[in-house]
């Protein structure tokens, strides 16, 4: 590949790209996301290489492999384009079939269709799996359309016009843009992303940093590692579209170690993006330049904190600081730096293409554009969902997770991993924004939703999440390090059958207290599960300590650890 | 492994990493990757080839998960202990994989066949509860499903 000079350059070389696809050519594609992984999908798409091979179909069929398309519960997924055949559950002993049947003579295999639970028909069509067909997937969707490693994919479906489009645009101009799109931060505490943008750009100092947060730590979220896996340059594309109007020609992406593909990934996609010039010196021609490195983290939840992560970066313990001066002033190494989440990243570039205008349209008065959810528990659908904001709970557990399993009842939905809290029944037709969460006792957080049936026992899970992060506060701030341990003693003392008349309040008071007097967002947040499941489930807590009662027959109670 | 050779492996990491203090995370994972633990060798190495005091290139390498200063298996198992895992029963999983190995987690066995950790989410909560052994996603598991998967690793 040579670099790009130039702007016109680019959009040759798109032409070019899109020019060369056959679309009538049949394509097959093989998800090979890590959940698909774990089904075997590497051993699919191996036998339909070889397949092909032997069969000499490669001027006819090609085989792709594609990120996470989110449908994770019904892997390994398979497509078949340009019809969009869709299979599902596919193993590697239905290749021969699906070649015999399908490419070769244009017959469905029935049985590796999809079944639409309401209406007990087979769906052929992709776009008509209920799952996806009432999503809204402007950022995950291209997940299903590329190959992550091969950027002339990216190119092919409209990648990096954003960044030319902006690199035409004054720094000013991009970030009023992106402030006018309402768009607030996707990691979680929901900070008008324009905002912080512009006061890094304002911060006095001559080198600046930009730093891609893909430290996805709540247990149950994966929609980061799909992107960075899926489609990592959307999120480059948005992180030099950034660095443009911030001033900075230095970034970090500082991914968890527990994602391996994430990082093979990514490292292919700067590569690749260096090598078209999109990357490095003189990007486009513009004058513009900007370089981007991968940091892998060491397994600490507490890394996902913006100045911990910040402390890890230089090479230090993660442990995080008082933030009483902000990180666009005094970030990494004491200079301006501005830290967004990967799908805030990944939403960049879809607003310099369409414009704050069209972008403001989406969502609520105060929650722009969409919010990928993972969807996991006792959910029949498991997989990554995008909706616009506003869509209520219902909506996402029932319409597209597809209810629970096994016919049992709902009991409650945790938002916002282990920071957040339990939202019951009566709460269902929430619009989901980061408003209503927070005002329901829970809160955004990076999207994990955490469907839990009336097997589950909410005590049980208050003590889960406190064990956790009991595990992962870095003992740095006495509050948080000493209130999670007691809160814990408590909660093992209640789930065992020793609990006491008055746990419940010194739980609250111990909450109040962390609240109060944490020092980071770890400690100020980590009451949000004992505290909810408190609010809402009151009743459970009482049957644990009066009547040494499970009502869920999780907890075994008398028994001792 | 013989000392000599780790003292070499250890050089090319720090080599790769042109002695830059800032990488310090990256230089011990690199490093555990190499010699398969953090030794107290490696560590002084560390220490002297990035110009940082021993004493934090010590509290980097206690604080995050993912280093170990004691040998590991030659089969690391991680159960995964994230939320959706254990809605679906990972603690028992786990509760047999110990009984199984006879070690609790954190611990490898005599033999140095097996590691056993607990992770927080990989991130496939569809297939929960998980188990990862090595580079070997094992979804679904259950507490009767693991033992045979074990007896698959010599």
């Amino acid at each position: 590949m040579a670099k790009l000079k130039s702007v016109g350059e680019l959009d040759a070389l798109r032409k070019t790209i899109t020019g060369k696809k056959d679309p009538k050519k049949t394509v097959i594609t093989v998800c090979n996301g890590t959940g698909c992984q774990a089904f075997g999908s590497k051993n699919i798409l191996a036998a339909f290489q070889e397949a092909i091979k032997k069969q000499k179909l490669e001027s006819k069929v090609a085989v792709k492999p594609i990120g996470c398309p989110g449908f994770c519960e019904r892997g390994t997924l398979v497509t078949i384009k340009p019809k969009d055949i869709f299979y599902q559950r596919v193993r590697p002993k239905d290749v021969p079939e699906i070649l015999a049947e399908t490419i070769d003579k244009g017959n469905i295999v029935d049985r590796l269709l999809y079944t639409d639970r309401a209406t007990n028909q087979k769906v052929t069509d992709e776009s008509d799996v209920p799952f996806y067909k009432r999503q809204m997937r402007l950022i995950i969707g291209n997940n299903g359309l590329i190959d992550p490693t091969v950027i002339e994919d990216y190119l092919a479906v409209g990648g990096y016009a954003a960044l030319a489009k902006a690199l035409k645009m004054t720094p000013e101009k991009i970030i009023d843009e992106v402030k006018k799109s309402g768009l607030r931060g996707r990691g979680g505490a929901g900070f008008p992303t324009g905002n912080k943008w512009e006061s890094t750009r304002k911060a006095s100092g001559k080198i600046k940093y930009v730093i891609c947060n893909a430290d996805e730590g709540d247990p149950g979220a994966f929609m980061d590692r799909s992107l960075v896996e899926g489609n990592p340059h959307s999120v480059l594309e948005g992180m030099i579209i950034g660095a443009y109007a911030i001033g900075s020609h230095e970034g970090y992406i500082y991914v968890r170690n527990e994602y391996p593909l994430a990082v093979r990934n990514m490292t292919i996609a700067l590569e690749q993006a260096k090598a078209y010039g999109l990357l490095g010196r003189n990007i486009l021609g513009s004058g513009f330049n900007f370089n981007v490195q991968i940091k892998r983290g060491g397994g600490a939840f507490v890394c996902g904190e913006s100045t911990a992560l910040m402390a890890s970066l230089e090479g230090r313990v993660g442990e995080p600081r008082a933030k009483y001066i902000h990180t666009s002033e005094q970030g990494l190494w004491g200079r301006p730096s501005n830290l967004n989440n990967v799908e805030t990243w990944a939403n960049v570039p879809l607003i310099i293409n369409k414009g704050s205008a069209w972008y403001s349209k989406i969502g609520t008065k105060n929650s722009k554009g969409t919010k990928i959810f993972a969807l996991v528990g006792n959910i029949v659908n498991t997989g990554l969902v995008e909706v616009p904001m506003g869509t209520s709970l219902r909506e996402i557990v029932y319409d597209i997770g597809g209810g629970i399993p096994k016919g049992r009842k709902f009991k409650a939905v945790q938002t916002g991993g282990p920071s957040g809290g339990m939202i019951p029944e009566s709460l269902l037709d929430l619009p989901v924004d980061f408003d209503e969460l927070t005002k329901a006792g829970s809160m955004m957080g990076s999207g994990g939703m955490i469907v839990m049936d009336e097997k589950t026992c909410m005590v049980d899970m208050a003590r889960y999440y406190t064990t956790f992060l009991e595990g992962e506060s870095c003992g740095k701030c006495l509050p948080c390090r000493e209130g999670l341990r007691q809160m814990r003693y408590i909660l093992d003392g209640i789930t065992e059958g020793r609990g006491k008349k008055g746990d419940i309040e010194l739980l609250e008071e111990l909450s109040a207290m962390m609240v109060d007097a944490s020092l980071c967002q770890l400690g100020q947040s980590a009451p949000n599960p004992v505290m909810s499941s408190i609010r809402h489930f009151r009743d459970e807590y009482e049957a644990h300590i009066k009547d040494k009662k499970c009502p869920a027959g999780v907890c075994k109670m008398g028994r001792s650890k | 492994m013989s000392p000599k050779e780790q003292k070499a492996k250890v050089k090319q990491v720090l080599e790769k990493h042109r002695h830059d203090k800032s990488r310090l995370v990256d230089v011990l994972q690199d490093i555990q990757a190499a010699i398969g633990y953090l030794t107290k060798d490696a560590l002084q190495q560390a220490s002297q080839g990035l110009d940082v005091p021993l004493s934090r290139v010590y509290s980097v390498a206690t604080f995050f998960k993912a280093f170990s200063l004691t040998p590991r298996g030659r089969h690391v198992i991680n159960v995964c202990m994230g939320t959706a895992c254990h809605v679906r029963g990972s603690d028992k999983v786990l509760e047999r994989v110990e009984k199984k190995l006879k070690i609790k987690r954190g611990e490898t066995t005599k033999d140095l066949k097996f590691t056993l950790e607990t992770v927080n989410c990989v991130g496939a909560c569809a297939l929960g509860p998980m188990v990862i052994i090595g580079e070997d996603y094992h979804g679904e598991m259950t507490p009767e499903g693991i033992v045979p998967v074990l007896e698959q690793y010599k």
